[in-house]
C-alpha cells in the first residue's frame, strides 16, 4: 500500500515535470494523498506534488506570479499563502477568500509579490494542513539583504501526527485530556508532598481542583512526531556546510498545535529575520518559534564537526532533530528533553502565583468564562494621549522592573547596520544576562517563560526591533479588544466568548490604523494570525516595533499589534493552533473602503 | 425557541454540508463505554455494562444511555435500561439533560421522562443527578473520579445512589428504600485511550422496603463481586 502511494507520488512528480515547460513566474502545484513516513509511524496524509512537506517555491520580489492549483483529492481543498501581502480574492481561504477548490479542479491565482524573506504556505481546508498540505515559500529581495552568507537552508518543522486531524478533534471533543499524557499523578502528589510538605502539595492540588483546570495544560495535542524538512528525529534532515561559511536557516513552524524552542548546542544563532521581515540583528543562544512563525539565523560552524539543531516541543513532550554537519552521514550528541513546564497561578491571570484563598468563581471570572464582551470594542472616542500612544508598552511591561537600556530602547540605528560585516558586541550580545529584565512577554512568575539551555540568551518578543520601519510611525485611530477565550473542559475557543459560527465579523476601515489589544484569559498561548495585512509587534521599540504576521500571545499577558489598514477586502484573523481555529477562535474581518473598484468588488461579494 | 431549533438542527445534520474549515461545526460524536464487565460473586454471576452514545454540537447532543445486568446463571436481565437524552450546556461545566427512560427488564416495563444534570464539580467529580419522572418515580446520583497512579494506570472509584418514591413491588422498588452502589476500579489505557482494561470490585446494597422485597424472593440485600472488564473509547 504504501509503496503503491510512493509510486503515485513519483508519477505526481514525473507528470509535474513533463508540464514543466512553464515560463518565468509560472508554477503547477498538485494537491495529492500522499504517504508520510516520520521513523515512528507511517500513515497517508495530503502533500503537495506528491509529497509532504510540499515543494519550497523561490519567488523573487516584483514579479508577477501565475500558480495553477490541480486538486487530486476526492474533497474540496484550498491553498493559502501564509504572511503573503496580495489581493484578498488570491489568498485562499474557502468562505472568505473563494469557495475552495472542489475536487478534481484547477484553480490559478496569480498575484505580484511585492515583499521579500521566508514564508509558507499551506491547506486552509478542515485539517489537510496537520495531514501534511504544507510547504515553503523563499522569496529573493530586489536589493540585497544587509549581511552576507554562503548557503541558506529551509528548516520547515511540523509535528505529524498519526491520528487524522478529523479523529484528533473529535477526541478532543469527546475527552479533552485526550492526548496529556503529561498529567499530575499520585506520584508527582508524593513528590511535592516530600519537596514543600504535604500541606502545601495539597493546597496546590486543591486550587488547581478548584478550577477543574490542570497545570499541564501545555500542550493540549501530545503524540506527535516532530519534523525537519518530512525528516523525524531519527532519520536526521542534514544541511551540509564547509567549515567557516556562514550558513542562513529559515526557520518555519509549520506544526498545527506545537511551539518550539530551538538551539545549535555550539554555535551561536544571528537572528536576521522574523516573519520574513528584516529585523536588528539579535544574537541568541535559544529562540522560541510560534505556531506558523518563521524566524531567519545566521550561524558560522567553524570546526569540522556535526551541529545538532535541536527543536524541542514548548511542553518538552518531543524534539525534532537535524543536523549541520560537513560530510552527510555525520552526527553530533542529541540533548536530553528537559524538564516538562507546568503553569503557575500567573499563567491563570493570578498576579504573582498567589493562590491561597483564591476562589474558584472568581478564578472562572478571569478565565473568560463570564458573558460575552461585545465584539469589537471601538474605543475611538478615547483621549488617545491619554492612552499613551507616544510611548506605546505592552500592559505586562508596566508592572515589571525592566532596565530600559537592556530593552534596546538605545539600540542602534538601522543605519548603523548598513555593513555586512556584523560586529558581535555593537549587537548587543556583550550585554550580560543579569541586565535584562523579566520577559514583559511572560506573566510575571509565569510557567511558560523560557531560558536558555545552557544559561545563554533566549531571544524575547522584546529583542526584535525592525531594521526599518515599514510605516511611517502614527497614534492608532482606534483600538480593539480581542479577549482571547475558551472552556478547556470542553474544547471550546473562541473570541469574546464567541465563537466563529455565531460571531459577526470584526470590520475596518480602510487607511485607518488600527491598535489590537489581546488579552489571553485562557491558560493556553494562542498565536495569533491576520490575513492580508501586517501586524506591528507593540513591544516599546516605536517606530522600530517588529512587523510580523503572527503574534503569539502567552496566558495571563496583554499583547499590543498594531495594524496599517492597507487591503481593502476580507480576511482570516484566528489563532494558528488547528484545533483552536477550528472550535472557534476565529474572525472574519472586513476591510470597508478603499480604491473604488476594490469596494464595489467587496460590495458584490458581500451581496452574494 | 427558535434558536433551539436552530441548533438541534446544527446539532443533528452533520458538518459536512458546510464549505470550509472556518465555517465547519464539525459533527462531534463517540462511544464511551464505562463499564463493559463480568461480575463474579457469591451467588449468581453477572454480565453488566454502562455506555454512551453520543452525537451533536458543542451546544446540543443527543446521546443514548444504554446500562444493563443480566445474571448469568437466571439467564435474565436483572436491570435493562436504555435511555435517549438530550444535552445542553447550562454553565461552564455542566450540561441540563432531558430525555426519556425506558426499562424492559425481567419483570413489567417501565417508561420514565428524564431530567437531570450532568457535569463536572470542582476537585473534577463527575457527577449525574436525575430525576426520573413517571408512576414510578425515582431519584439517582452518581459519581465518578479518575485518579491518576500514572498517566495509564487509572483507579475509578464511584457511588451509585438509587432512591425510588413509590412502590413498585413488581420491580422489586420500595418507597424510599434506596440502592447504593459502590466500585473501585483499576485500569489500564492499554491502546491509547481507546481500550482499558480493568478490574475491580462492585458492591451493591439495598436498603428499607426495597431490601425487604428483595428478601422476600429469597435474595441478599447485598453483595460483593470481583469485577474484570473493559472501558472503551471511540
Ligand atoms: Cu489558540
Amino acid at each position: 500500500m504504501r509503496n503503491f502511494a510512493i509510486a503515485l507520488a513519483a508519477a505526481t512528480l514525473v507528470l509535474g515535470a513533463g508540464a514543466g515547460a512553464v515560463s518565468a513566474g509560472e508554477y503547477e502545484i498538485t494537491v495529492d494523498r500522499v504517504g508520510i513516513d516520520t521513523g515512528d509511524f507511517t500513515r497517508t496524509g495530503v502533500g503537495f506534488n506528491g509529497a509532504s512537506p510540499g515543494p519550497v517555491l523561490r519567488f523573487r520580489e516584483g514579479e508577477d506570479v501565475t500558480i495553477r492549483v490541480t486538486n487530486n483529492l476526492t474533497e474540496s481543498t484550498s491553498i493559502h499563502w501564509h504572511g503573503l501581502i496580495l489581493p484578498y480574492q488570491q489568498d485562499g481561504v474557502p468562505g472568505i477568500s473563494y469557495p475552495g477548490i472542489p475536487a478534481g479542479e484547477t484553480f490559478t491565482y496569480r498575484f505580484p509579490i511585492v515583499q521579500s524573506g521566508t514564508y509558507w504556505f499551506h491547506s486552509h481546508t478542515g485539517f489537510q494542513e496537520p495531514d501534511g498540505a504544507y510547504g515553503a515559500i523563499v522569496i529573493e529581495p530586489k536589493e540585497p539583504e544587509p549581511y552576507a552568507w554562503d548557503r541558506e537552508y529551509v528548516v520547515q518543522l511540523a509535528d505529524a501526527h498519526p491520528h487524522s486531524g478529523n479523529r484528533i478533534m473529535r477526541n478532543l471533543k469527546m475527552m479533552p485530556d485526550y492526548y496529556n499524557r503529561k498529567q499530575r499523578t499520585l506520584f508527582d502528589f508524593l513528590g511535592d508532598a516530600e519537596d514543600k510538605g504535604f500541606g502545601a502539595a495539597l493546597s496546590d492540588r486543591k486550587a488547581w481542583g478548584d478550577m477543574r483546570m490542570m497545570p499541564t495544560d501545555i500542550e493540549d495535542l501530545q503524540g506527535f512526531t516532530p519534523l525537519i524538512n518530512g525528516k523525524g528525529p531519527a532519520q536526521n534532515w542534514t544541511g551540509l556546510f564547509s567549515p567557516g561559511e556562514r550558513v542562513r536557516l529559515r526557520f518555519i513552524n509549520s506544526s498545527a498545535m506545537t511551539y518550539f524552542d530551538i538551539r545549535i548546542p555550539g554555535l551561536e544563532m544571528t537572528v536576521v529575520q522574523a516573519d520574513g521581515n528584516e529585523v536588528q540583528p539579535v544574537v541568541v543562544d535559544e529562540f522560541r518559534i510560534a505556531v506558523a512563525e518563521t524566524f531567519d539565523v545566521i550561524v558560522e560552524p567553524k570546526d569540522d564537526r556535526a551541529y545538532t539543531i535541536f527543536a524541542e516541543s514548548m511542553g518538552r513532550t518531543a524534539y525534532g532533530r537535524g543536523t549541520l554537519a560537513p560530510r552527510e552521514g555525520m552526527a553530533s550528541e542529541v540533548p536530553a528533553l528537559r524538564q516538562a513546564p507546568l503553569l503557575t497561578m500567573a499563567d491563570m491571570g493570578m498576579a504573582h502565583g498567589e493562590h491561597g484563598g483564591m476562589d474558584g468563581d472568581m478564578a472562572h471570572a478571569a478565565m473568560g468564562h463570564e458573558p460575552p464582551k461585545p465584539e469589537a470594542v471601538d474605543h475611538s472616542k478615547m483621549d488617545h494621549s491619554a492612552m499613551g500612544h507616544d510611548a506605546p508598552k505592552p500592559e505586562a511591561m508596566d508592572q515589571s522592573k525592566m532596565d530600559h537600556a537592556a530593552m534596546g530602547h538605545d539600540a542602534p540605528k538601522p543605519e548603523a547596520m548598513d555593513d555586512s560585516e556584523m560586529d558581535h558586541a555593537a549587537m548587543g550580545h556583550g550585554e550580560s544576562e543579569p541586565l535584562r529584565g523579566p520577559d514583559p512577554f511572560y506573566a510575571p512568575g509565569s510557567g511558560l517563560k523560557p531560558e536558555a539551555a545552557d544559561g545563554g540568551r533566549f531571544l524575547s518578543y522584546a529583542d526584535l526591533k525592525a531594521r526599518a520601519p515599514l510605516y511611517p510611525h502614527r497614534p492608532a485611530t482606534r483600538e480593539i479588544e480581542l479577549e482571547l477565550t475558551g472552556n478547556m473542559e470542553r474544547y471550546t475557543w473562541s473570541i469574546n466568548g464567541v465563537k466563529y459560527a455565531d460571531a459577526e465579523p470584526i470590520r475596518l476601515q480602510y487607511g485607518e490604523r488600527v491598535r489590537f489589544k489581546f488579552v489571553n484569559t485562557t491558560m493556553m498561548t494562542h498565536p495569533m494570525h491576520l490575513h492580508g495585512m501586517w501586524s506591528i509587534l507593540d513591544n516599546g521599540s516605536g517606530e522600530w516595533n517588529p512587523i510580523k504576521h503572527v503574534i503569539s500571545v502567552a496566558p495571563g499577558t496583554t499583547v499590543y499589534m498594531e495594524t496599517e489598514v492597507d487591503a481593502p477586502g476580507q480576511w482570516a484573523f484566528h489563532c494558528h493552533l488547528s484545533y483552536h481555529a477550528d472550535a472557534g477562535m476565529f474572525r472574519k474581518v472586513i476591510v470597508e473602503g478603499g480604491p473604488p473598484e476594490e469596494a464595489a468588488d467587496l460590495a458584490e461579494r458581500e451581496r452574494g | 425557541m427558535h434558536r433551539f431549533w436552530k441548533r438541534l438542527a446544527g446539532a443533528l445534520i452533520p458538518a459536512a454540508l458546510a464549505a470550509s474549515a472556518a465555517e465547519a461545526e464539525p459533527l462531534i460524536w463517540g462511544i464511551q463505554v464505562e463499564q463493559a464487565e463480568y461480575r463474579i460473586g457469591e451467588g449468581s454471576d453477572v454480565a453488566a455494562w454502562d455506555f454512551d452514545v453520543l452525537a451533536g454540537s458543542d451546544e446540543l447532543k443527543v446521546v443514548w444511555r444504554s446500562e444493563g445486568e443480566y445474571a448469568t446463571g437466571e439467564e435474565a436481565f436483572e436491570t435493562l435500561e436504555n435511555q435517549l437524552r438530550l444535552q445542553t450546556p447550562v454553565t461552564d461545566f455542566f450540561d441540563a439533560v432531558a430525555g426519556v427512560r425506558l426499562d424492559t427488564p425481567k419483570g413489567p416495563d417501565r417508561i420514565h421522562g428524564v431530567i437531570g444534570l450532568h457535569g463536572l464539580t470542582r476537585q473534577w467529580f463527575e457527577v449525574d443527578a436525575d430525576l426520573f419522572v413517571s408512576d414510578h418515580p425515582s431519584f439517582r446520583f452518581e459519581v465518578e473520579y479518575e485518579g491518576l497512579i500514572t498517566n495509564r494506570i487509572v483507579f475509578v472509584p464511584s457511588i451509585e445512589f438509587d432512591l425510588p418514591f413509590t412502590d413498585d413491588a413488581a420491580t422489586g422498588q420500595g418507597a424510599f428504600g434506596p440502592t447504593l452502589e459502590v466500585g473501585g476500579r483499576i485500569s489500564y489505557d492499554l491502546v491509547d485511550r481507546l481500550v482499558s482494561p480493568y478490574v475491580g470490585v462492585h458492591y451493591e446494597r439495598k436498603f428499607g422496603e426495597t431490601a425487604d422485597l428483595a428478601r422476600a424472593d429469597g435474595e441478599e440485600a447485598g453483595a460483593v463481586f470481583f469485577v474484570i472488564g473493559t472501558r472503551f473509547m471511540f
